[in-house]
């Protein structure tokens, strides 16, 4: 905000009334009895919690997180077993809330672009249903809306009685369990081979562009990138002997399953509901984003002869894109907040390890400055992230 | 005239005739909206086959095969919904534990409510004036008779509970973060660097978090932080920290108004000789609030909604009686998801109607258009 620079200033005759008179004195003299107050807040809050740290003979410090938490962790992404550091187990807790937030991330944006785009389809029908499916989704409280789905699948017939989806695909109310992939040796060769195919798609996709931006000539580089994503690691695939296979979940005489990989309903509970709420707001601002594009653009895009596709792609989607960034981001950063409701359910997350390690430990206040740390860390991680690419395709003003 | 055959003359005007039947009523209608294309029609055929299949198997389970009656869950069949706990339960769902026979306290502080919301939310109403008034003293009635004191009995903010307690977290929430934000943003582009960097700090911080890690910090840290001898109620801790929240939130959605607001406003307001806070009175603050009321309204949705989350710190909202039906020796395997059904009606119906009138306010203050 501007501030009126006055002609003459001068600080002769200074009498203890201008301190709140003048408007000078009057900023200093604030701040001064503002950051005064907040430090006497801070000193008191201070004391007493030395006091009833005391009382309670606990003692400030991180120690605790290299004894053994004892506890069990259901679903872990690296070694661990209950004999296993608090510091692992937060660990754990921390690559847990990652994974959720990756796998939601993901989905919700899938979800939430299909939404938003469906519901602006020239369908009446189609569009009520998405309309109404939105509306419902993002005016119940997501935790409801965990629990709920929780309850859904805690409530699938038992082991005895698993469901079967096809010969491969198991429902019960111990999870959903599928076909894993088993990467023998020589697998590695397939997954070299498809970064090397990623690596050369972008290559020819970068080659094709300068091309045609030097001699106007064009070729069908999409086809040919995606050919070599494909095709390169298909021929490694049956050069190195097909070294990967599918471990398909049978099952036993009591119905109980062997082999394949299971995921827990906790964990598609919170998925799923963290997918839909997420992606209803995220639809809101796809469409909105769309429809900000306007009809003129189209119009001009058709008078230049491009085709409904190209127009969607070269005229519309960079400019939607524009608008829809900064709230994406903004989304994203909820969901991975959001994921630590991951709580009501039992998955243990790194708030739900965190408040198992308070229980255990009694260090709260270590726990919570740690949740702090890690939450702010990862909201400030995201948000760098997001801005580098909005300033990558934000309109170049000249 | 020439009788030229290749010619043809009109004497008088044609007579009007309709457009084509394929173009309007009915038949027009679902060829321009459900049949345009072959594509078109395709996903009008899938849509309605979708809803063939879910419609009708959600009416048969919630309604056809629901069972309506019995005291406990044996007394439900197996393969509709059961609702036989409506009975016993309600009052539950809607008050919690509160004291039995002091029911009416809570129904008039809901009613009380309409007139104490009336003036503010909408134009033409008769005695808006004094309302108002009432509006402002609204609060320390509904809290004095729900807390009790004087002439009424006390009750216990423990035995809060149900949607009550849910309204009650959620309303304090509302009329506590918006002008606790409004102060937050100011500070925030404020041009005396202390303000700004607390309340920089103070908003990063608690929107960086999860909401549930500060209630844990109201449940168990804020008893550390004061004076052993100081006990505050529970309530009153969730309370401070949802405002907390949701005031920074808040702070960030007056700040997007705030930057909105044309530099040439707050020069003319100088201009003028008004002062910062009278500029911010009666300059700024009334065109920054109507441009961010999507975004207010969107804040207090999201407010009243997050205070479920006081379910994972031990509280019985209707979340939390939900799920203790859920669990509960009577009903444990017959009562699946009724119960959160049940509650996320209510939830469904504030949270739509807000979002509903803030799209009217919005139309209704847009003085762009006219």
């Amino acid at each position: 905000m501007a501030t009126t620079e006055l002609p003459t200033r001068t600080n002769a005759g200074f009498k203890p009334s201008r301190l709140w008179t003048d408007e000078r004195y009057r900023g200093v003299l604030s701040q001064v009895v503002v950051v005064v107050l907040v430090a006497l807040a801070l000193v008191w809050v201070g004391g007493n919690t030395q006091n009833n740290l005391e009382n309670r003979g606990l003692e400030l410090g991180f120690g605790f997180l290299a004894d053994p938490a004892g506890i069990g962790i259901g679903v872990s992404l690296i070694e661990y077993d209950s004999q296993d550091t608090w510091l692992r187990a937060m660990t754990v807790g921390l690559l847990n809330t990652l994974l959720v937030s990756a796998m939601g991330i993901v989905s919700a944006t899938l979800f939430g672009f299909a939404a938003g785009i469906m519901r602006l389809l020239p369908n009446w029908l189609i569009s009520r249903m998405v309309a109404t499916w939105v509306e419902l989704t993002r005016n119940v409280p997501l935790l409801l809306q965990i629990i709920f789905w929780w309850s859904i699948l805690l409530s699938l017939p038992t082991v005895r009685e698993t469901l079967h989806i096809g010969d491969s695909v198991f429902l019960n109310n111990s999870g959903i369990t599928a076909p894993a992939p088993i990467f023998e040796a020589g697998s590695n060769v397939v997954v070299a081979a498809f970064v090397l195919g990623l690596v050369g798609a972008w290559a020819v996709l970068r080659w094709a562009r300068a091309r045609q931006a030097a001699t106007g000539a064009r070729m069908p580089a999409g086809w040919i990138a995606l050919a070599v994503v494909i095709g390169l690691p298909l021929a490694a695939y049956f050069a190195a002997g097909q070294p990967i296979g599918w471990d398909a979940p049978v099952a036993n005489r009591f119905g109980r399953l062997r082999g394949g990989f299971t995921v827990t309903p906790e964990l598609v509970a919170l998925w799923f509901a963290l997918t839909t709420y997420t992606g209803a707001f995220i639809s809101e601002i796809v469409r909105a984003g769309i429809l900000s594009v306007s009809l003129g653009q189209t119009e001009a895009a058709g008078t230049l002869g491009l085709s409904g596709w190209q127009t969607t792609r070269l005229i519309v989607v960079p400019q939607a894109l524009r608008v829809i960034i900064p709230p994406l981001t903004s989304q994203f950063l909820n969901l991975t907040k959001n994921s630590s409701l991951a709580l009501a359910v039992g998955f243990q997350d790194f708030v739900g390890i965190g408040s198992q390690a308070q229980n255990q430990t009694g260090q709260a206040i270590e726990i919570v400055f740690s949740w702090m740390i890690v939450y702010v860390s990862l909201s400030l991680l995201t948000s760098a992230f997001m801005n580098w690419y909005n300033a990558r395709i934000a309109l170049v003003e000249r | 005239m020439t009788t030229d055959p290749y010619f043809r003359t009109q004497a008088e005007m044609l007579a009007e005739r309709p457009p084509p039947a394929s173009t309007t009523g009915p038949v027009g209608w679902l060829r321009a909206n459900l049949f345009s294309s072959w594509f078109n029609a395709a996903l009008t055929l899938l849509a309605l086959y979708l809803l063939w299949i879910i419609v009708p198997s959600l009416i048969d389970w919630a309604f056809i095969h629901a069972d309506f009656e019995g005291s406990v869950g044996n007394e439900c069949a197996a393969e509709g919904a059961c609702w036989a706990w409506l009975d016993q339960r309600i009052d539950q769902f809607l008050y919690g534990f509160y004291t039995d026979g002091e029911y009416w306290r809570v129904n008039l502080a809901v009613i009380l409510l309409i007139p104490a919301l009336a003036p503010l939310l909408f134009d033409g109403v008769p005695y808006a004036r004094q309302l108002r008034v009432f509006s402002v003293a609204y609060p320390f009635i509904a809290g004095f008779l729900l807390v009790g004191g004087f002439a009424l009995d006390a009750v216990p903010t423990r035995s809060f509970g149900g949607f009550m307690l849910n309204l009650t977290i959620g309303l304090s929430g509302i009329v506590l973060s918006l002008p606790i934000g409004i102060m937050l943003a100011l500070g925030r582009r404020s041009r005396l660097p202390a303000l700004r960097m607390l309340s920089v700090i103070f908003i990063e911080l608690v929107r960086g978090v999860p909401l549930i890690t500060l209630l844990f910090t109201a449940a168990i840290l804020l008893p550390i932080f004061m004076p052993e001898s100081w006990s505050i109620d529970l309530l009153i801790r969730v309370i401070v920290v949802v405002t907390a929240f949701s005031s920074a939130y808040m702070a960030e959605v007056i700040r997007g108004g705030l930057q909105a607001i044309p530099k040439g406003q707050f020069e003319a307001a100088q201009a003028m000789g008004l002062g910062y806070w009278q500029s911010m009175r009666l300059i700024i603050l009334p065109q920054v609030l109507k441009i961010s009321i999507p975004g207010i309204v969107n804040t207090f949705i999201g407010l009243f909604k997050d205070t479920t989350l006081v379910f994972l710190i031990g509280l019985f909202d209707i979340l939390g009686i939900a799920r203790s039906l859920q669990q509960n020796q009577d009903w444990i395997g017959k009562v699946d998801a009724e119960g959160f059904l049940f509650a996320a009606i209510f939830f469904f119906v504030v949270c739509f109607s807000m979002s509903r009138y803030s799209i009217n306010l919005e139309k209704r203050l847009d003085t762009t258009k006219r």
